[in-house]
C-alpha cells in the first residue's frame, strides 16, 4: 500500500467512526433531555404522560405527609397557581422544607400526582432554583392579568 | 486604612499589566531591546503587587475585619482559622483575586524559565500573558472589587458556606486554578508563535513542560473536586456530569489533547498549526468555565453572587481573548511549513487518532453543558441534559481511546510493521482480555458487557504502562531497555489512567445503594456487611451543632469500625448539612449517611458499599505524578536545552 493510500484509509475509517458515534450521541441526547414543567403547565396537559421530567415549585406548608418511621412521604407543590401532590420515597437532600422551593425529577401517575425518582438538593437556603423563580413570576403574571 | 493599600495594590498591578502587555510587544514588532526588556520587570512587579494585595485580603481575613464588605460576608469569628484562610477565595471576589495571583505566578515563572529562550519570542509570550492579566485585573477592579467597605462595619460575620468548610476545599481551589491558569501559559506560546509568523523547531519543547504542569494541577484539581462531592455533597457519587464540574474538565481533555500533539510537534514537526489550535482552544474552554461559573448562570456551589454586569464582563473578555487568536490563527497558521510524513502504523498516527477521540468527547461534552443555556438564553424552555447523554457521549470516544493508549505506546516514529506491534502486544492483550472477563465473574458473581469491557480495558492499559518496565526488570544485566524521565512519566500517566478505568468501572457496575429507615437497636446487612445502629445523641462543633449517629459495622461477627455520621446545623448560616461517615479501604468503602428524622425515633439513612472507589482517586493521583516526572526531565532544564538546541542544529547541517 502506498503512503497516500494509507492515510486514506485512514480518513475514510475515521469518517465513518465519527458518523457512528454522532449518530450514538444524537439518541442519547434525545433520550436524556430533561424538560422543565410548573404545575400549572402540568394542569394545562403541557407535561408528557410517560416521560420523565422536572417538576419545580414551592413546597406548601403543613402539606409533608409521612407514616411515622417510613421512607415515603407525600408533599404538594405549587406555583401559587395550581399545585399538585407529589410522592417520594428515600432520603431527603438537606434544605428541603416546607415554604421552600423545589425541584422533582419523575413521572406522572395516573391518579393526578408525581412519582418523584429524585429529589433535587439546593446548596444555600437563600437560593430558589432558577426555574422555580421564574416558573412563580409567570404564574404571578397570569393571575394579575 | 490597610484595605485600601490593597485595593490600591490592585490598581499599581493593573498599570504594570498594561505596560506589559504592551510595550514589549511593540518592540518585539520594532525589534527594540530596550522595550522588550521592560517585559521582565513589569511582570516581576506585577506579581508583587497582586501578592501584596492578596496578603491584605488574607490579614482582614485572619483580624475579623468585618468593616470589609468580602469579609463580613464569608467569614466569622467563630470560623476555625484555617477555613478563614480557605474563605479568601471562597467567594466571588476573592476567587477572582486568587486567579490573578495565580496567572502571576505563572508569568512569574515564565520569567525565571524563558531566559534561556530568544529575546523577542519571550517579550511576546509576557506580552500576551500580560493582555490576559490586564483582562482579569479589570474585571476584578471594575466589577469584583474585595477590598469595598461595609459602613457601619458588621459586629460579625455571616460565616462561610458550611459546604466549603472542609479540609480538602482549603486546596481544591488554589490547584484547580493553577491548573486553569496555567494553560495560559501555552496559550501565550502559540499566540507568539502566531505573532512571530514561524515556528522554531525548539518551541515544542519550551512548550512541553509547561503545559504538563497545567495539565498536572488540573488534574489533582479536579481529582480533589470530586473526592469532596463524594464525601461531603453527593451522597456517594462521585462525578455528576454538573455543568461546574464539565466546566473544569473540558480543558483538562483539551490540554490532555494538547500534551499528546505537542510531543508529535517535538519529535517530528508535524501537526504545528493543530497543536497551536489546540493550545487556544484548551485555554479558550478554561476562560468559557471561569464565565460559566462565575457569571451566574449555572446554579451551583460555585456560582456565587449573580450579577449580569459580572456575565457580561467575562463574555467579553473571552470573546476578544478567544476571538482574536482565532483570528490570528486564520491569518497565521497556513503559513507554517510541514515536513515529513508517517505510515498508518505509526506513533503520530496513533497520537493523531488520541487527539480526534479526545476532541470529539471534548466537543461532546461542551454540547450538552452549553446546549441547555443556549435554549434557556432564546426562550425556548427550560431543559437539563441528564447523566446518562454524558455517560454515552463520554464512552463512545474513550473505549476506543483506551484501547489504543496501549498500541501506541508501543509504536514507534514514523512507520512499523503491523505484525511486530501484534507480536509485542499480543501477550500482555490477552491476559487483560482473559481477567477481564474471569476476574468480574469469581469475585463478584455477575459482570455485565460493559463491566468486562471496562475492567479488561483497564487492565490492558495498566499491562501495556507496565510492560517495559516489567521487561527491564526481567532482563537486567542483558539487555537494559534505557528509559528516559519522559518515559517514566508517560509510563505513569498511563498507569494512573488504567488504574483509574478499574475503579470507575468496579465501583459504577458494583456499587450497592440503600435507603433504610432505622432506629436506635437495629440491626441489618448490607452487601456482606452486619450494621448496628447504636445510639443517636447531639455534639458540639466549634461552629455548629450536630445530631451524631454510631454504628457499629461488623463482618463475620468481628468489629470493623464504628462510624459516627452526622447531620450539622451552623449556628450561623442554620442550613442543615450531612457529613458522612466513611470507611476507608483500598478495597471498598463503607459509607453511611444520616438522613432526617422519620417519626417514631426512626431516622433515614444512606448506606453505601462502594469497591474500588479508591481507584478512582488514585489513578488521577498516579497520572498526576507521571506529569512530573515528565516535567523534571533534565532535556528541559534551560542550560542543557541549549546546548542541545546547538547539537541539533550542527546535527541538521552535517546530515
Amino acid at each position: 500500500m502506498t503512503p497516500r493510500r494509507q492515510r486514506m484509509i485512514l480518513i475514510g475509517l475515521m469518517a465513518v467512526g465519527v458518523t457512528i458515534s454522532a449518530a450514538l450521541a444524537l439518541r442519547a441526547f434525545q433520550e436524556n433531555l430533561l424538560f422543565f414543567f410548573s404545575p400549572t403547565q402540568v394542569a394545562a396537559g403541557e407535561a408528557p404522560n410517560e416521560r420523565v421530567f422536572r417538576l419545580g415549585g414551592m413546597v406548601v406548608k403543613d402539606s409533608i405527609e409521612r407514616e411515622p418511621g417510613s421512607l415515603t412521604l407525600s408533599f404538594v407543590v405549587t406555583d401559587y397557581a395550581h399545585s399538585m401532590p407529589v410522592h417520594y420515597t428515600g432520603v431527603l437532600p438537606d434544605l428541603f422544607g416546607e415554604d421552600q422551593g423545589v425541584v422533582a425529577r419523575g413521572k406522572l401517575d395516573d391518579q393526578g400526582g408525581f412519582v418523584a425518582e429524585e429529589i433535587l438538593a439546593k446548596h444555600d437556603e437563600n437560593y430558589m432554583p432558577p426555574e422555580v423563580a421564574d416558573a412563580l413570576a409567570r404564574a404571578e403574571e397570569a393571575a394579575s392579568q | 486604612m490597610i484595605p485600601e493599600l490593597g485595593q490600591f495594590a490592585l490598581i499599581l498591578a493593573l498599570g504594570l499589566a498594561l505596560i506589559q502587555a504592551s510595550v514589549p510587544l511593540l518592540g518585539a514588532t520594532r525589534g527594540r531591546q530596550d522595550w522588550m526588556a521592560l517585559a521582565r520587570p513589569a511582570a516581576v512587579g506585577q506579581f508583587v503587587f497582586v501578592a501584596a494585595a492578596f496578603l491584605v485580603l488574607c490579614h482582614a481575613f485572619l483580624n475579623d475585619d468585618f468593616s470589609v464588605l468580602y469579609v463580613s460576608l464569608n467569614s466569622n469569628t467563630a470560623l476555625p482559622t484555617p477555613y478563614k484562610i480557605a474563605a479568601v477565595w471562597g467567594a466571588h471576589e476573592g476567587s477572582l483575586l486568587l486567579w490573578i495571583l495565580i496567572l502571576s505566578t505563572w508569568t512569574l515563572a515564565v520569567t525565571v524559565g524563558s531566559r534561556s529562550l530568544p529575546e523577542p519570542f519571550a517579550a511576546r509570550v509576557l506580552g500576551v500573558l500580560g493582555i490576559v492579566s490586564v483582562g482579569m485585573l479589570l474585571f476584578t477592579i471594575l466589577t469584583s472589587n474585595p477590598f469595598e467597605r461595609l459602613f457601619p462595619a458588621a459586629m460579625d460575620g455571616n460565616d462561610l458556606n458550611p459546604l466549603l468548610q472542609d479540609p480538602a476545599l482549603v486546596i481544591h481551589p488554589p490547584i484547580l486554578y493553577g491548573g486553569y491558569v496555567g494553560l495560559a501559559v501555552p496559550f501565550a506560546f502559540a499566540v507568539a508563535v502566531l505573532l512571530t509568523g514561524k515556528l522554531s523547531p525548539e518551541w515544542a519543547r519550551w512548550t512541553r513542560p509547561w503545559t504538563v504542569a497545567a495539565w498536572m494541577f488540573l488534574t489533582v484539581g479536579i481529582a480533589l473536586g470530586s473526592w469532596w462531592a463524594y464525601y461531603e455533597l453527593g451522597w456517594g457519587g462521585w462525578w455528576f456530569w454538573d455543568p461546574v464540574e464539565n466546566a473544569s474538565f473540558m480543558p483538562w481533555l483539551a490540554c490532555t489533547a494538547l500534551i499528546h500533539s505537542l510531543a508529535v510537534t517535538e519529535r517530528r514537526g508535524i501537526f504545528k498549526s493543530w497543536t497551536l489550535l489546540l493550545a487556544i482552544t484548551a485555554f479558550s474552554l478554561s476562560l468559557l468555565g471561569t464565565f460559566l461559573v462565575r457569571s451566574g448562570i449555572l446554579v451551583s456551589v460555585h456560582s456565587f453572587a449573580s450579577d449580569p454586569a459580572r456575565g457580561l464582563f467575562i463574555l467579553l473578555l473571552l470573546s476578544v481573548i478567544t476571538g482574536g487568536s482565532l483570528i490570528l490563527y486564520a491569518a497565521r497558521a497556513r503559513h507554517l511549513t510541514v515536513e515529513g510524513g508517517f505510515r498508518l502504523i505509526s506513533r503520530e498516527s496513533f497520537l493523531l487518532m488520541n487527539n480526534i477521540l479526545l476532541v470529539v468527547a471534548t466537543a461532546a461534552v461542551l454540547f450538552g453543558t452549553l446546549y441547555p443555556l443556549f435554549l434557556d438564553a432564546l426562550g425556548l424552555g427550560k431543559i437539563s441534559v441528564g447523566p446518562p447523554y454524558f455517560n454515552t457521549v463520554f464512552l463512545i470516544p474513550m473505549l476506543p481511546l483506551a484501547a489504543l493508549v496501549g498500541v501506541g505506546m508501543h509504536s514507534t516514529w514514523v512507520r512499523m510493521s503491523g505484525e511486530s506491534l501484534a507480536r509485542r502486544l499480543i501477550l500482555p492483550a490477552g491476559v487483560a482480555v482473559g481477567l477481564g472477563i474471569i476476574l468480574p465473574w469469581i469475585i463478584f458473581g455477575r459482570a455485565s458487557a460493559l463491566t468486562v469491557i471496562g475492567v479488561s480495558l483497564g487492565l490492558w492499559v495498566v499491562a501495556a504502562a507496565l510492560l517495559d518496565p516489567l521487561k527491564r526488570v526481567l532482563r537486567r544485566g542483558s539487555a537494559p531497555i534505557a528509559f528516559t524521565r519522559g518515559q517514566w512519566g508517560m509510563t505513569f500517566a498511563h498507569l494512573g489512567l488504567g488504574i483509574f478505568i478499574l475503579g470507575a468501572t468496579v465501583t459504577s457496575s458494583y456499587n450497592l445503594e440503600t435507603d433504610t429507615s432505622a432506629t436506635p437497636g437495629d440491626r441489618w446487612e448490607v452487601g456482606g456487611y452486619e450494621l448496628v445502629f447504636r445510639d443517636i445523641r447531639q455534639v458540639d462543633g466549634p461552629n455548629f451543632q450536630a445530631t451524631e449517629g454510631e454504628f457499629e459495622v461488623r463482618r463475620d461477627g468481628r468489629l470493623i469500625t464504628i462510624l459516627n455520621p452526622q447531620k450539622r446545623i451552623y449556628r450561623v448560616q442554620t442550613s442543615p448539612m450531612t457529613e458522612a461517615a466513611i470507611d476507608v479501604g483500598w478495597g471498598r468503602d463503607l459509607f453511611v449517611a444520616l438522613g432526617d428524622p422519620l417519626g417514631d425515633g426512626a431516622w433515614s439513612l444512606r448506606v453505601q458499599v462502594k469497591p474500588l472507589i479508591r481507584f478512582i482517586w488514585l489513578g488521577a493521583l498516579i497520572m498526576a505524578f507521571g506529569g512530573l516526572l515528565a516535567i523534571t526531565d533534565p532535556r528541559y532544564r534551560a542550560q542543557r536545552a541549549q546546548e542541545k538546541v546547538q547539537l541539533s542544529a550542527q546535527s541538521v547541517k552535517t546530515v
